[in-house]
């Protein structure tokens, strides 16, 4: 194995069900040691690219290799070496976290003996009691994912993908899944993970944005940014409460604005325009340029394709 | 028609062997959007699952009125809405097909149907998705398909557990748009979320975090008591795993 090498190679890959391709003609690396995130609106074809990845799906055409192995027939070679955290929740309800993992362990082929202490350090690396006594369906949401990504690490396998790991879990919880993600990075293991929520995006080292089976952009946060805003977003904030007002004006003039918590945001503007938009509602609002964000850079790619 | 309010006195709720809600006061406003938000584990779900009905508080009251008419619980289900966390659907049965399923259920007229269900399927960008079975469709798209079945009906109480999990960024703009719609005069919505942005979007936010009632107020309220400038930090400061 060439360290400088890239880890998984994907070219030309097309996925299709029957006559509809899911993932349509993609191709991109991932280097060993990465956090990969992988982007894109409901239905654009991550999973299916992840599950051919991991060689639970067949390629229609193209190739994917990882770690120089064709994937199509050296499934049984590779599949100690990729952990796949499914974005469905794949552990025994009625079993508890132990019981569960014993259980994985065991299709690994491991001994007891190796899942006890491989267990008791993922354990700890997670910060789960090892003893929770209770089945995986009465834990809490966080938990529950905290106890999943545990059961794709058990066998140690050099690259991890995780499906929305963290969907549906509180802004702490998805705090130290994150913590954690980095942490495997930084021993080597190679992340390729996908996500909705667009902050948890900012942590990834490139990322790539999916649309109807095609990536449609690549590259490390800030070179989207860049790429996507030449010119700031400006962000619209309110003193009294004519936001409601203020869309229904920018709308009529053809600006498109979208809701953020409780402020504006205007992607494509021109500063002018929108100036004369909202001066009747003077000391309501006022006007900001923002650093764009990548939620931002979402929309911008996906909807404004739509558009077209 | 007119929205429900909702007010829950004193509610507690044992679920299996852990004390869910503890002495849960909170008003629901008519007409207003609120926002559950807390922690996971914090009893975001019983809530709603009391509010709708579907269990019954161990202590306390919930009681709901339509303008300054009290309405029985069971006259209340009848006019409210229901969107578990994990909605489950029929895999062979197409979009199409589980949206005329609810319309049958809900016995909606079939113009108000059309427009309805057009709507609903361009806010999501499930129209080219209209006759792939529910069993096929990726995971963000099978929670749409769940919440388009709910959103189809106008019930005067809409109570949406987690809507926006797995829904992509777009789809979250357009789906809160059209609940923002939705919500007024006739319809009072309760969600729960974990996505900040929509807390702040909230007419009316309450905080729940192992089974109490921090706060409620408008999120501006919420966030000066707490002293804080982003929701986010009531978690960082108020979850212990
Ligand atoms: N077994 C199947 N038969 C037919 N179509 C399928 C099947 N599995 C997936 N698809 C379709 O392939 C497309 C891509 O699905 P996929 O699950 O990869 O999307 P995704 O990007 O992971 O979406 P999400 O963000 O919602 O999880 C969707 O249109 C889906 O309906
Ligand atoms: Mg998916």
């Amino acid at each position: 194995m060439n360290q400088n090498e890239p880890v998984i190679r994907v070219k030309d890959l097309v996925v299709s069900f029957g006559a509809f391709r899911a993932v349509d003609g993609v191709s991109f690396d991932v280097r060993r040691g990465e956090i990969f995130g992988f982007l894109g609106a409901n239905g654009a074809g991550k999973t299916t690219t992840i599950r051919t990845i991991c060689g639970i799906l067949n390629p229609s055409s193209g190739s994917v290799e990882v770690d120089g192995h064709d994937i199509s027939s050296s499934t049984a070679v590779l599949k100690p070496h990729i952990g796949y955290m499914s974005q469905k929740f794949t552990l025994y309800p009625d079993l508890t976290v132990r019981e569960n993992l014993y259980f994985a362990g065991s299709l690994y082929g491991m001994t007891p003996k190796q899942i006890a202490e491989r267990s008791h350090k993922l354990m700890d690396f997670i910060g789960l009691s090892e003893e929770l006594p209770d089945p995986v369906s009465h834990l809490s949401g966080g938990v529950k994912q905290m106890a999943a990504l545990a059961s794709s690490l058990l066998h140690d396998p050099e690259l991890v993908f995780l499906d929305e790991p963290t969907a549906g879990t509180s802004p702490q919880t998805r705090a130290s899944f994150w913590a954690l993600i980095r942490r495997l990075a930084e021993r080597g293991k190679t992340v390729f993970v996908t996500t909705h929520y667009m902050d948890e995006a900012e942590y990834c080292g490139r990322i790539a944005l999916m649309e109807r089976g095609k990536i449609v952009a690549m590259g490390t946060p800030a070179e989207l940014k860049k790429k996507f805003f030449p010119v700031k977003p400006l962000e619209l904030s309110f003193t009294k409460p004519v936001q409601h007002a203020v869309r229904q004006a920018l709308e009529k003039a053809g600006i498109a604005s979208a809701v953020f918590g409780a402020t504006l945001r205007v992607r494509a503007p021109e500063r002018a325009e929108l100036e004369r938009v909202i001066a009747p509602f003077q000391d309501g609002v006022s006007v900001q340029e923002a650093e764009p964000t990548l939620e931002d850079v979402f929309l911008q790619a996906v909807s404004g394709r739509k558009a077209v | 028609m007119t929205a429900l309010r909702a007010e829950v006195h004193q509610v507690s709720k044992k679920m299996g062997r852990a004390q869910a809600l503890k002495r849960v006061d909170a008003v629901f406003g008519a007409g207003e959007v609120h926002g559950i938000i807390g922690p996971n584990g914090a009893g975001k779900t019983t809530l709603i699952r009391l509010l709708a009905g579907l269990l019954h508080p161990d202590q306390g009251q919930i009681s709901y009125a339509e303008e300054k008419d009290a309405l029985s619980g069971s006259q209340a289900k009848r006019v409210t809405g229901y969107f578990p966390q994990e909605p489950s659907l029929y895999p062979d049965l197409t979009c199409e097909e589980h949206l005329e399923f609810f319309r049958d259920l809900y016995d909606l007229p079939q113009a108000e149907f059309a427009q309805r269900s057009e709507e609903l399927l361009r806010a999501t960008g499930m129209t080219p998705f209209k006759d792939r079975p529910a069993g096929k469709l990726s995971g963000g798209m099978y929670k749409k398909l769940g919440l388009m079945c709910v959103l189809l009906n106008r019930p005067k109480l809409l109570l949406l557990d987690e809507p926006t999990v797995g829904v992509d960024p777009v789809s979250r703009q357009e789906l809160w748009d059209l609940v923002y719609g939705f919500a007024g005069e006739n319809m009072t919505v309760i969600l729960s979320t974990s996505y900040m942005d929509e807390a702040s979007r909230c007419a009316c936010v309450h905080v729940l975090s192992g089974g109490e009632m921090l706060d409620s107020g408008t999120p501006k309220e919420v966030m000066k008591r707490f002293n804080i400038t982003d929701f986010s930090e009531i978690f960082l400061n108020h979850e212990s795993k």
